[in-house]
């Protein structure tokens, strides 16, 4: 039952964790909130849903999709709603406010191509269930857990040890310095935007599967979810996005199994409420700020 | 092999750099003296395309690099230390070397890390520590060393011994000097005038934006104004 309980959080937390990782990325480059990632996260789940429905492709295409539609949406957000707004004149909250406009736009968008219902994949897709003694596990989410984890891995080495990922990381921790290495920092924040709307778009998918609803508003929540995990795991921080989202995953499925399922929002972000009174900085997040901009 | 002519620039409302020209012939030392917020780093800044100045030209090996991004001005074979070094505090001490060699693709940059680790044997004892657990001579010198890995003709140093032991002061202006005689060529913005004129061939002065006062640097160290202002009145022995 516990292990169950463990399965159940750390699919549901992978997907918060992807999605994390997204504004993470960003935060890190450019070090601000990036607050069209939940819409960018919703077209995506979008994007998969018509894969498979309209085109009848299989979850792996649909994945790749959406992937590609989100990196696409990531180099059109930093053209239009980020680049032009990078002087030293500009406000530092206009980025903020910039990207509210696109996720609005986003949103209003889905609405008008989608209409407001919440809808399902194919049946196909909701899977049946392997029982491993008393566990329980349905093939999506096998699914999630696989694509999720394994894209974690995947980051991590390729920051870990690619030149382009090194870039990245140095221009995450200072901007000025990464250029007098010879970084070209315009492309570097150009990839970081695209690669994490990328995956935001990805896990919008996963998310639909899990819940088997795709629906225009679904971006909000998630949304707020994930910059929850930002906070929580230290802003910028990669590892503490990947352990963030896995712990408030964990954290919801319990308070379901375990207590009241109407309050699983409210423990959860109770909990991490009182994790910031006691680690401000989050969970892996350094006492100074750091980033350059 | 650098030359600025009536360089403007400043930041905002600010003009920190008033027409001022200056040249760094190929293989000397060239120095760059003046009080706290004379415009050095400025000046510093401006070269590598970190500001973008108002009016003015600043020329590289006769190619004109006013207003290119900082990533070109590297690439054409200028880099600078900055003033505060910034080591890369979360990378390890041979990832900020090797970002150093970030834009090169030919095949000696190991060869190059070693002689690195030969002129600063403390950096390869800690190349698996995070840059930022150094002290700060030593990140001195993962600055400077990281500066060497991109085979640099002209090497900027933006007050490299600012905030050092006296005796980690007199092994990085040594270094300086044998970077010199290796080949390459050397702006330094120092306050310690002393040091500073010691090992140059020219020197410029810099007073609130303008160029006051340039020569040979041993002319420059016996000027009475200098000596009054930046030697408390004693000789350059
Ligand atoms: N980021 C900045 N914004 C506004 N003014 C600045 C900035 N940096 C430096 N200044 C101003 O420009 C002038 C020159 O500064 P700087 O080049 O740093 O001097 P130095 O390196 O010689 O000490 C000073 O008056 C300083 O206050
Ligand atoms: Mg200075």
């Amino acid at each position: 039952m516990l292990l169950q309980q463990v399965v159940n959080g750390l699919t549901l937390g992978s997907t918060y964790a992807i999605i994390a990782l997204g504004y993470t990325l960003i935060f890190g480059v450019l070090n601000i909130v990036n607050m069209a990632h939940g819409e960018i996260f919703m077209i995506g789940a979008f994007v998969g849903l018509m894969l498979v429905t309209k085109l009848q492709t299989g979850i792996f295409t649909a994945l790749a999709g959406a992937m590609l539609t989100g990196a696409v949406l990531g180099y059109l957000l930093e053209r239009i709603a980020l680049r032009p707004l990078r002087r030293r004149e500009v406000s530092h909250l206009a980025p903020l406010i910039s990207t509210i406009g696109v996720s609005i736009f986003l949103e209003s968008l889905a609405l008008k191509i989608f209409g407001p219902q919440a809808q399902s994949f194919p049946p196909v897709f909701s899977g049946q269930l392997f029982e491993l003694g008393t566990l329980k596990i349905s093939i999506i989410q096998i699914v999630i857990l696989a694509v999720s984890f394994g894209l974690m891995i995947a980051l991590r080495f390729w920051l870990a040890k690619t030149k382009m990922g090194k870039s990245i990381r140095a221009t995450a921790e200072n901007l000025e310095t990464a250029g007098l290495l010879g970084v070209n920092t315009s492309q570097v924040i150009i990839v970081t935007v695209m690669l994490a709307s990328g995956l935001g778009s990805v896990a919008g998918v996963l998310v639909g599967l899990a819940f088997n609803a795709v629906e225009p508003t679904m971006g909000i929540t998630m949304g707020f979810k994930g910059l929850a995990v930002l906070i929580l795991g230290g802003l910028g921080n990669i590892t503490g996005a990947m352990v963030g989202g896995l712990l408030l995953g964990i954290a919801e499925v319990f308070s379901v199994a375990y207590g009241e399922s109407s309050y699983r929002e409210a423990v959860a972000f109770g909990l991490i409420i009182i994790l910031l009174f006691i680690r401000p900085q989050g969970l892996f997040g350094s006492g100074s700020a750091q980033g350059g901009r | 092999m650098l030359s600025i002519r009536q360089l403007v620039a400043g930041y905002g409302s600010i003009t920190a750099l008033k027409s001022i020209d200056l040249t760094v012939p190929e293989g000397s030392i060239v120095s760059l003296i003046g009080a706290n917020g004379a415009g050095k780093t400025t000046t510093m800044k401006t070269i590598m395309g970190l500001i973008r100045p108002t009016s003015g030209e600043i020329c590289f090996q006769d190619q004109n690099i006013t207003g290119q991004p900082v990533h070109q001005v590297v690439s054409k074979g200028v880099s600078l230390v900055p003033e505060g070094r910034s080591i890369l505090s979360q990378m390890s001490v041979l990832e900020n070397l090797e970002m150093g060699a970030y834009l090169r693709r030919d095949r000696e940059v190991q060869h190059d890390l070693q002689k690195v680790f030969q002129r600063f044997p403390i950096l390869e004892e800690r190349k698996q520590q995070l840059g930022g657990t150094l002290s700060g001579g030593q990140q001195q010198m993962l600055a400077i060393g990281r500066a060497l890995m991109a085979r640099p003709k002209l090497l900027l140093l933006d007050e490299p011994s600012m905030g050092l032991a006296p005796l980690v002061v007199a092994e990085i202006f040594k270094v300086i000097q044998e970077i010199n005689q290796e080949g390459t060529t050397i702006l330094l913005v120092e306050q310690n005038v002393r040091q500073a004129l010691k090992i140059a061939h020219y020197a410029y002065v810099l007073e609130t934006g303008r160029m006051v006062l340039h020569g040979p640097a041993d002319a420059v160290a016996n000027d009475p104004k200098i000596l009054e202002a930046y030697l408390g009145g004693r000789r350059v022995g």
